[in-house]
């Protein structure tokens, strides 16, 4: 841990503390990594603005958060896709419970998640960021599955709560050439904190597609860590979409153990009102021929606050990677404020690195030439919104899309 | 067709526009009525254009004098969404590409708008499509072209196509077509000519805004003027506009200077 972050009394926060003294004593599977995390939490400084990872991202929402654990709430959902597995899952309660599991979908064993547990964070290099100790410090129940090799399965997982602290931790092993479709639904119905991290172990041949739907209110903070770490030849795609949130900061990071995969990473973030919005990604090709398809999409209104940090390391060893990344935001008021910034450390030379980075506002003659076709103003400018967006949505896995409407993400961002 | 006695459609009064501070429109006349196809022609940067998206709202232009009036109404104080559902249609010159917006859902949108405001029910997407197949016959386009994005990648006669498909959707009465024949091969200019014909009738007007004869020779205006230096120098029959294939525009200028002379 680096010096920077030894913490001053005040800055630890008396809420956190506060937080930490009433926590029932760490119990259960989780109670090595539980005891870790409360003492990493006391140890260190809450992130500030004086730390670069944090510099635009102000957590002061957070002291002001219930965070007793929050009870399930129900979200509204159309059905489950066909041949689709559901699950509820709000941290508490073993979701697997009653539930006969689909073919190719198996429970990790107590041995297998002693194993596994935190591996992909530490080589994703993110054991220690502060939103994944706070998820180690609260996180009762890891959620842990296999996807057998060679099957394929597509599976939901819905966590919407009620006022309070959502503590969600979960951990994949795609075996190989298994491929998986996870949609996941993050939505808070109250006031309160969601914290989720996710690790993903994907062999060789896999193929993952991760489409995060994080629906919040102004109320609420949302911090999410989605790692993932792939042998060659596999396919991985993160996305996320987040609306709503008074404070979400997202932290997909992959990390390609010897090259040769394909990362796709995908985000969206609408922000309103007084909202922040922060995803900092982060990508290591660890062996050649890794290709990386990154866009970065961000809509802010009022005085939103949109951050993207898309950092990209291309050591020496990752010789004729080919990777993109692309950050479009739209403006939609001049006092909204968008911050993003493409941090690529590449060492080898024989690599292709584009990257780019846009802030447009609506064009009046896009505008125009639907208004004079009888489209009024609010509505042209919606159908405009939902084209810069849809380039994101579109991608997400079936279920995924299905619960983000554009009228819903607007919906939710005002 | 000329009756003396059709309803005006459109009074363009004494018009002046500006963008910017830039004063383009000085003091536009013009009378419409049902039934009669008007063209208007005139050098580049004679202010075609800028009447056209004056006429239609776009923002970037202010008027600063003068008034239009559409069938008795005062058409500069709308929205432009609201000119477009009351009838009042742009053909545009160069027509914007929208990505990400399907062609389809805008044009079943727009129709729709045009539709509430002439009190006819509203189409859901199936009864749309019918419409839709039966008016792509007009310009005898690909239904292909309704999946895509708003003209984007469209070919210039694809997009110029794509706005008479439109025009046939929205059933305007004031048509303001500028220089829908730019970009047409010889094919399509025949057959947008034609829809542009089959469109018109004795309760509607046409306003085509163009710098060739050939399109006149498809469509057989009843009115040709001529605007020069931001206003409508001469207006006269067909034989107008056959005169200015055979002189240019030379004479422009000298009306121009002598008109000049006569104020100072
Ligand atoms: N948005 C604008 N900003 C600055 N100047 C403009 C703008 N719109 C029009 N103008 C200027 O006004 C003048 C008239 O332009 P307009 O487009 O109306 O001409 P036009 O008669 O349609 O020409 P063309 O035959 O080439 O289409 C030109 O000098 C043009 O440069
Ligand atoms: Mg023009």
């Amino acid at each position: 841990m680096s010096a920077s972050l030894a913490a001053p009394a005040a800055a630890k926060g008396a809420w956190l503390e506060g937080w930490l003294a009433q926590l029932p004593a760490a119990c259960g599977e989780l109670a090595p990594v539980q005891e870790r995390g409360r003492q990493a939490l006391r140890q260190t400084a809450i992130p500030s603005a004086r730390h670069e990872d944090w510099r635009f991202t102000d957590l002061s929402l957070l002291q002001t958060l219930p965070l007793a654990p929050a009870a399930a709430a129900t979200a509204a959902l159309p059905a489950p896709e066909a041949g689709a597995f559901r699950l509820h899952w709000n941290g508490g309660s073993d979701p697997l419970a009653g539930h006969a599991l689909p073919a190719g979908l198996q429970r990790l064993s107590a041995g297998e998640i002693a194993q596994g547990l935190g591996h992909t964070l530490a080589a994703a290099g993110c054991q220690q960021h502060w939103p994944v100790e706070l998820n180690h410090a609260a996180a009762e129940h890891v959620l842990a599955l296999r996807v057998t090799s060679r099957s394929q399965v597509s599976l939901e997982l819905v966590s919407a709560a009620a006022e309070g602290l959502q503590a969600l931790r979960l951990l994949l092993l795609l075996e190989e050439k298994a491929e998986l479709d996870l949609s996941q639904l993050v939505e808070a119905q109250a006031a309160g904190l969601h914290s989720l991290v996710v690790e993903v172990h994907l062999a060789r041949g896999a193929r993952l597609s991760h489409g995060l739907v994080a629906l919040g209110q102004a109320d609420a903070a949302l911090m999410a860590n989605m790692a993932i770490e792939q042998e060659p030849e596999s396919n991985a795609q993160l996305s996320s979409i987040t609306s709503g949130w008074g404070l979400a900061r997202l932290e997909p990071r992959a990390v390609q153990v010897d090259g040769a995969a394909h990362t796709t990473l995908r985000g969206l973030q609408l922000v309103d009102g007084q909202r922040i919005a922060d995803t900092h990604s982060f990508v290591e090709f660890k062996g050649p021929e890794g290709q990386l398809d990154q866009l970065h999409k961000a809509v802010a209104a009022g005085q939103g606050r949109s951050v993207f940090n898309g950092a990209v390391r291309v050591p020496r060893a990752a010789q004729r990677t080919n990777a993109a990344q692309l950050s479009r935001s739209l403006l939609l008021s001049d006092r909204a404020r968008i911050d993003t910034k493409p941090e690529l450390e590449i060492v080898a030379d024989d690599v292709k690195c584009a990257h780019g980075a846009t802030v447009s506002s609506l064009q009046t003659d896009e505008l125009f030439y639907l208004q004079s076709r009888g489209i009024g103003a609010d509505q042209a400018a919606g159908l405009l919104q939902r084209a810069f967006c849809e380039e994101v949505l579109r991608d997400l896995p079936a279920a995924a899309r299905s619960w983000c409407s554009l009228e819903r993400l607007l919906e939710v961002a005002a | 067709m000329i009756r003396p006695d059709a309803p005006v459609l459109l009074e363009i009064r004494d018009l002046h526009a500006r963008v910017e501070d830039k004063a383009i429109l000085k003091g536009v006349n013009l009378t419409i009525r049902a039934g009669e196809i008007h063209a208007v022609m005139g050098r580049n940067g004679s202010g075609k254009s800028t009447l056209s998206k004056v006429l239609a709202g776009h923002p970037a232009y202010t008027v600063t004098g003068g008034s239009v009036t559409y069938r008795g109404e005062n058409l500069l104080e709308l929205d432009p969404e609201q000119r477009a559902r009351i009838g009042v249609f742009l053909g545009f010159q160069y027509p914007v590409e929208i990505p990400g917006v399907s062609n389809l859902e805008f044009l079943r949108v727009s129709t729709n708008a045009r539709r509430a405001e002439k009190g006819e029910e509203e189409l859901d997407t199936f009864a749309f499509e019918d419409l839709v197949r039966e008016r792509l016959k007009v310009v005898q386009m690909d239904p292909a072209f309704l999946d895509r994005s708003v003209n984007e990648g469209f070919s210039g006669g694809e997009k110029k196509r794509n706005e008479i498909l439109q025009m046939a959707l929205l059933e305007p009465l004031v048509a303001i077509l500028d220089e829908t024949d730019s970009g047409l091969d010889i094919d399509a200019l025949r057959i947008v000519a034609g829809g542009v014909n089959q469109l018109a009738n004795a309760d509607n007007a046409t306003l085509l805004i163009t710098h060739y004869q050939r399109l006149l020779d498809a469509i057989t205006p009843d009115y040709v003027h001529v605007m020069a230096a931001g206003r409508i120098l001469r207006t006269g029959g067909k034989e107008l506009a056959l005169e200015l294939e055979q002189r240019g525009y030379d004479w422009v200028d000298q009306e121009l200077a002598a008109l000049a002379a006569e104020v100072a």
